[in-house]
């Protein structure tokens, strides 16, 4: 983990009010695993105050790390107007990301901005050679808000999709498909995405038996485990905190409400 | 001509910091968190978050709210309790060469005191810092830090149980701190530190609900910056142990307008979120405006406000 300026290399639209921001930071991309994150230092003012936390979306060589966000408020709209060759305050990488298996099939399940960091995932499922042994079910509210699937199919995993709106692949939320992979493949599961549909994987996954990891999402002040403002409450009635316990866990671990 | 490098070293009653930059209490964990970032050797000194005798859960999530130049909480006080941080956290504060202050809190006036003892004789302990103020807990905290003659009980039972230095610290959500201040000066105290959290609230139209889950929380950061300002020029001029300066500190030129208030120290809190190496940066831009206006130590320039 370190703190350090990156500079940006492209902030480019990448679907609807999504983009996809491309830096040079070396020391990150160098140390970062999948499932973990980046608190960016957004604007020099005093308002917004807080850093914001941005998964890791993909890392190309040793260079250049990838976030891929969706603007939703003040901080996120100030980011789309940070150009190609200024600095970004990056602390990172942190938190406990996904861990891998190699040895069961996998299978990744994002809803919406839960590919930001299930791509990572990928890019290293597929460069351990097994991307076409390996699933992933993208759900969205429709066609146009549909990220990555191209990608991912180019580096060789099957890829199934959802729309709510039934404008791609089929009509309903992405855990509509879950039940027959998971019955006929018993892969390890890694999601992200909405509480809702978290809930919903996690409830599968342990009515089948099946290893899932979730990487949830929280409020978070500081990111390294200072403040204690992000926790998540556990089965055995713990707070823990998501940006330094997490973001993923166990499913089995997580007080699911 | 030779110039000698200005004097940053300030003497908190019997308690000598390299600097008068501190941490916060809860807002720099328990020092590991910020290893990685921040060379904690070069810090003045180390508040750790709040302790209570038995660990605390701490308030349901959301527990952050972010408002214009400002920081909500409502922790609660959620903390390890004070035997597993002799057990776990002060092996690796002890390894460190700057001095390491505990905060604490009790529900009641026994519980304050039964802390105190317990930390006593513990090695590497340099100071306790008493918290009379967290706004998030029903009960102990802000109840002792809103009245004078409980803040007052507060202190002596600490100071009867423990020689280490004592800090009071004091909570701005009172009509006049300065009373306050003079009542624990005068039960002993060997120092105040001002100001906690300002109790606050934020609420989410769209739901009609309190962002908080527990509905109000204790405001930080630069919003809370001339309160606390005004609070500790109030209060260097009507006590005579020395202030520690705390609220909004983001720079080395918001800690220099608390020195020239009359704080002796400052901490540094939300700071931290924002610019883990925010201590850094203030300790360097203090020792460089000494050196600009040719004073060789930090004593020449608390209280040196022109009215
Ligand atoms: C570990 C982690 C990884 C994340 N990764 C990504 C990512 O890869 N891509 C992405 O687009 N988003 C990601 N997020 C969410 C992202 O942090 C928020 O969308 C962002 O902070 C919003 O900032 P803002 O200033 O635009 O919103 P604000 O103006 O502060 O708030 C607008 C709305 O955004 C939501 N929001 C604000 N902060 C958060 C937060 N910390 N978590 C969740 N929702 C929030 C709230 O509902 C709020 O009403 C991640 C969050 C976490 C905790
Ligand atoms: C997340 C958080 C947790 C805090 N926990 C404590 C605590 O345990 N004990 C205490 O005395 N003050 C606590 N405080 C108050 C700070 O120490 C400080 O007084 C306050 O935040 C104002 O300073 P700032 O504006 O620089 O943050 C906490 C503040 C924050 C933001
Ligand atoms: S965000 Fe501060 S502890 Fe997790």
């Amino acid at each position: 983990m370190e703190q350090g300026t990156a500079t940006v290399l492209e902030n480019r639209l990448a679907a609807p009010g999504v983009y996809r921001l491309r830096i040079e930071a070396p020391a990150l991309a160098g140390a970062a695993g999948p499932g973990q994150f980046l608190m960016l230092r957004i604007g020099q003012t005093l308002d917004p105050l807080l850093r914001r936390p941005f998964s890791i979306h993909a890392v190309h060589g040793s260079r250049t790390v990838d976030i891929l966000y969706r603007v939703v408020g003040k901080g996120t709209n100030i980011l789309t107007t940070l150009r190609s060759g200024e600095g970004l305050d990056i602390v990172g990488p942190l938190g406990c990301g996904f861990s891998w298996r190699e040895e069961s099939p996998s299978l990744l399940v994002a809803g919406g901005m839960g590919i930001a960091p299930l791509f990572f995932l990928a890019q290293i499922i597929a460069k351990n050679g097994v991307g076409d042994k390996t699933s992933a079910l993208i759900g969205a509210r429709n066609k146009t808000e549909l990220l990555c699937v191209e990608e991912l199919k180019a580096m060789g995993l099957q890829v199934q999709v959802t729309t709510e709106d039934g404008s791609a692949g089929k009509r309903g939320l992405v855990t509509g498909l879950l039940t027959n992979r998971v019955a006929a493949l018993r892969p390890v599961i890694y999601s992200c995405g909405p509480y809702p549909m978290l809930h919903a994987v996690a409830s599968l996954a342990m009515q089948y038996g099946l290893s899932c990891q979730v990487s949830l999402e929280s409020f978070m002040a500081c990111g390294l485990g200072a403040c204690l403002g992000c926790v998540a409450e556990m089965k055995n009635g713990d707070l823990v905190r998501v940006c330094k316990e997490g973001p993923v866990f166990d499913a089995y671990e997580v007080a699911w409400k | 001509m030779k110039k000698t490098n200005p004097d940053l070293s300030v003497r908190i009653g019997l308690l000598r910091l390299q600097n008068p930059v501190l941490t916060a209490s809860g807002t720099f964990g328990y020092g590991q968190e910020y290893a990685g970032l921040v060379d904690l050797n070069r810090l003045g000194g180390i508040i750790v978050k709040g302790l209570s005798l038995n660990p605390r859960p701490g308030n349901m999530p959301p527990r952050t709210v972010e408002t214009p130049c400002g920081l909500l909480n409502a922790i609660g006080l959620q903390n390890v309790g004070v035997e597993n941080f002799i057990a776990d956290k002060l092996p690796f504060l002890r390894k460190l060469s700057v001095p390491v202050i505990v905060n604490i809190l009790g529900q009641d006036i026994k519980e304050y005191r039964k802390l105190a003892e317990r930390l006593s004789n513990v090695e590497g302990i340099a100071a306790l810092e008493v918290n009379i103020s967290c706004p998030n807990v029903k009960k102990g905290g802000v109840v002792f830090g809103t009245d004078y003659k409980a803040a007052a009980r507060v202190t002596r039972a600490v100071r009867a149980a423990v020689r280490l230095p004592i800090i009071i610290k004091l909570s701005p959500n009172v009509t006049d701190i300065v009373s306050i201040a003079r009542a624990v000066e005068e039960a002993g105290a060997d120092a105040v530190s001002l100001i906690n959290t300002l109790t606050g609230m934020a609420i989410d139209v769209e739901a009609r609900r309190p962002k908080l889950h527990n509905v109000t929380g204790g405001l930080s950061g630069p919003a809370i910056k001339p309160v606390a300002l005004r609070m500790v020029w109030q209060v260097a001029g009507a006590v005579n142990i020395p202030v520690i300066g705390c609220g909004g500190i983001m720079t080395a030129a918001d800690a220099l307008e608390f020195l020239l208030a009359g704080a002796s120290a400052v901490q540094v809190g939300t700071a931290n979120f924002v610019n883990p190496r925010a201590t850094m940066e203030i300790i360097s831009g203090i020792e460089e405006y000494l050196a600009r206006h040719d004073l060789k130590d930090i004593k020449s320039l608390v209280g040196s406000l022109i009215l």
